[in-house]
């Protein structure tokens, strides 16, 4: 049911019925590496070619989650996911290995809640019984196709984010205990003019804050109804800049409950400058790390706000700015809602 | 940014754009230019030592121990990028690992690695000069300019 401008509120409160996040070398050291189901200790993972590796990540994840809630793949009646790369045959083979009725779908960065919000869309009006949704990234398959080949001597500003390498999957139904997806705010294209793709926090802030406003403006709840409002992969620049933006429109919100999954999945110390970005990114934080901590009481409501980049290396050759979007979704444990 | 660019933005985004400066993290251009002074400087040394071994060893006069000299950086340079070591020390230096020889061969070799999965004539083939292309090319323009110059100069200058 629409509320408001353009936000979702799913009155049948579809279930989050198991998860499942898939990680690389880097992830496993990172700080959450407790909260993966699966770490790979090698960036191939066996595969002659890193996108082989990327699809196997996401395939694992799929699987995973299905085994974890008990379903088989026969029930599954769609797969609504994601990635970077061109024309996404990571997921497009992944999909091809689950046999499933599937719609690819590209929000860069905010592939994963774009997935969440339709599954629990199409779930909540009888669509389907069963989705699996989820979004992926592999670091060197996506640097490869965005900036330079991996090992090439080039230095990174301090500005610059690493791309994660993981998976995240969710298996979403009516049917079934889990934590419940209350509502979803669908983004609209930003654009400030940026056109940095070594800042990519800077540019997506704008978006992340005019999701999160339109959100509480839809829902006409205050961001202290959140015990959580958590960004994709603003980073640390794109984290200070939306919450300086935040305040600056009169939104009263604390340091601790605005945080970023690009900020919570490293450890103090690892090489990734401002911060982690990629599909994965939000997918591995949300479905894994926070929605276990929502499964142990810490939390009992929180928003993801995903937030993508929507560009290409051509683009960016071609002088254009970059156009951002973030899609928000709300998750409460239990589901009483609003 | 260029002016001309900035003129196409609206008032909100050039607003924006000053927001966003205010908070980005500078790049740090002092500490960078000693890393690459550093870092390069010590590069060239190795390569100086490489030009004496090849002196000092072998029959090469100052005129022609360039070519072996070069050789041999590049190689090592070849081996540090295929271990994965050049792009860290790349990360730390900057200029400093990318404006000797060694960084156009970081160029050209990490690119081959990179498209190795690809096959070896639309993979390394295709994408070898991805990056150092251009260099080449320019290079190799400039070089001709140069030339030309020098030519017309000498021939009718009277120089």
């Amino acid at each position: 049911m629409l509320k408001g401008h353009r936000t979702w509120v799913f009155e049948n409160k579809p279930a989050i019925l198991s998860t499942a996040t898939v990680g690389g070398p880097f992830e496993a050291n990172g700080r959450i590496a407790d909260d993966f189901d699966l770490l790979h200790e090698d960036l191939w993972l066996g595969e002659q070619s890193y996108e082989k590796a990327h699809k196997v990540l996401l395939e694992e994840a799929m699987f995973k989650a299905m085994e974890k809630a008990g379903i088989a793949k026969e029930k599954v009646q769609l797969i609504i996911a994601g990635d970077l790369i061109n024309q996404m045959t990571p997921t497009n083979f992944a999909a091809r290995t689950i046999g499933a009725p599937y719609l690819g779908v590209f929000g860069a960065c905010s592939t994963s809640m774009e997935g969440l919000a339709l599954s629990a869309f199409i779930v909540n009006h009888g669509g389907a019984d069963y989705i699996l949704t989820g979004a992926a990234s592999h670091n060197a398959a996506v640097e490869k196709q965005f900036r330079y080949p991996t090992e090439y001597g080039g230095q990174k500003p301090p500005t610059a984010q690493w791309t994660v390498t993981g998976a995240g999957v969710a298996l979403i139904s009516t049917y079934g205990d889990g934590p419940r997806v209350t509502s979803a705010t669908i983004g609209r294209v930003v654009d400030m003019g940026l056109s940095d793709p070594f800042n990519m926090g800077g540019a997506m802030a704008p978006a992340a804050v005019d999701t999160i406003e339109a959100h509480l403006r839809d829902m006409q709840i205050d961001a202290s109804y959140y015990d959580l409002i958590v960004t994709g992969d603003l980073g640390k620049i794109g984290r200070e800049i939306s919450l300086d933006l935040l305040r600056q429109h009169g939104m009263n919100i604390e340091e601790e409950r605005y945080q970023d999954c690009g900020l919570i999945i490293y450890r103090e110390g690892q090489p990734v400058l401002s911060g982690a970005s990629g599909a994965g990114c939000s997918a591995v934080v949300a479905y894994g790390h926070l929605l276990n901590r929502m499964k142990r009481g810490e939390l009992k409501r929180i928003l993801v706000v995903a937030t993508g980049a929507l560009l290409s290396p051509l683009s960016f050759q071609q002088n254009e700015t970059i156009p951002c979007i973030a899609h928000a979704v709300a998750i409460e444990h239990g589901g009483d809602g609003p | 940014m260029a002016n001309e660019k900035r003129k196409r933005l609206t008032s909100t985004q050039q607003e924006y754009h000053l927001f966003e400066k205010e908070r980005e993290t500078k790049r740090p251009v002092a500490k960078n230019c000693v890393r690459a002074f550093l870092v390069g400087g010590l590069i060239c040394a190795v390569g100086q030592a490489i030009s004496y071994f090849y002196m000092y060893f072998f029959d090469f006069t100052e005129q022609t121990v360039g070519n072996p000299t070069v050789a041999t950086m590049v190689f090592l340079s070849m081996i540090f990028t295929g271990l994965g070591v050049y792009d860290r020390i790349a990360q730390f230096a900057g200029a400093g690992s990318a404006v000797p020889v060694t960084g156009f061969g970081n160029a050209v070799i990490s690119a081959a690695i990179e498209h190795r999965t690809e096959g070896f004539v639309l993979g390394v083939g295709a994408n070898m000069f991805k990056l150092a292309g251009s260099v080449i090319l320019f290079g190799t323009f400039a070089a001709f300019v140069v030339a030309l110059v020098k030519t017309v100069a000498t021939k009718w200058g009277g120089l």
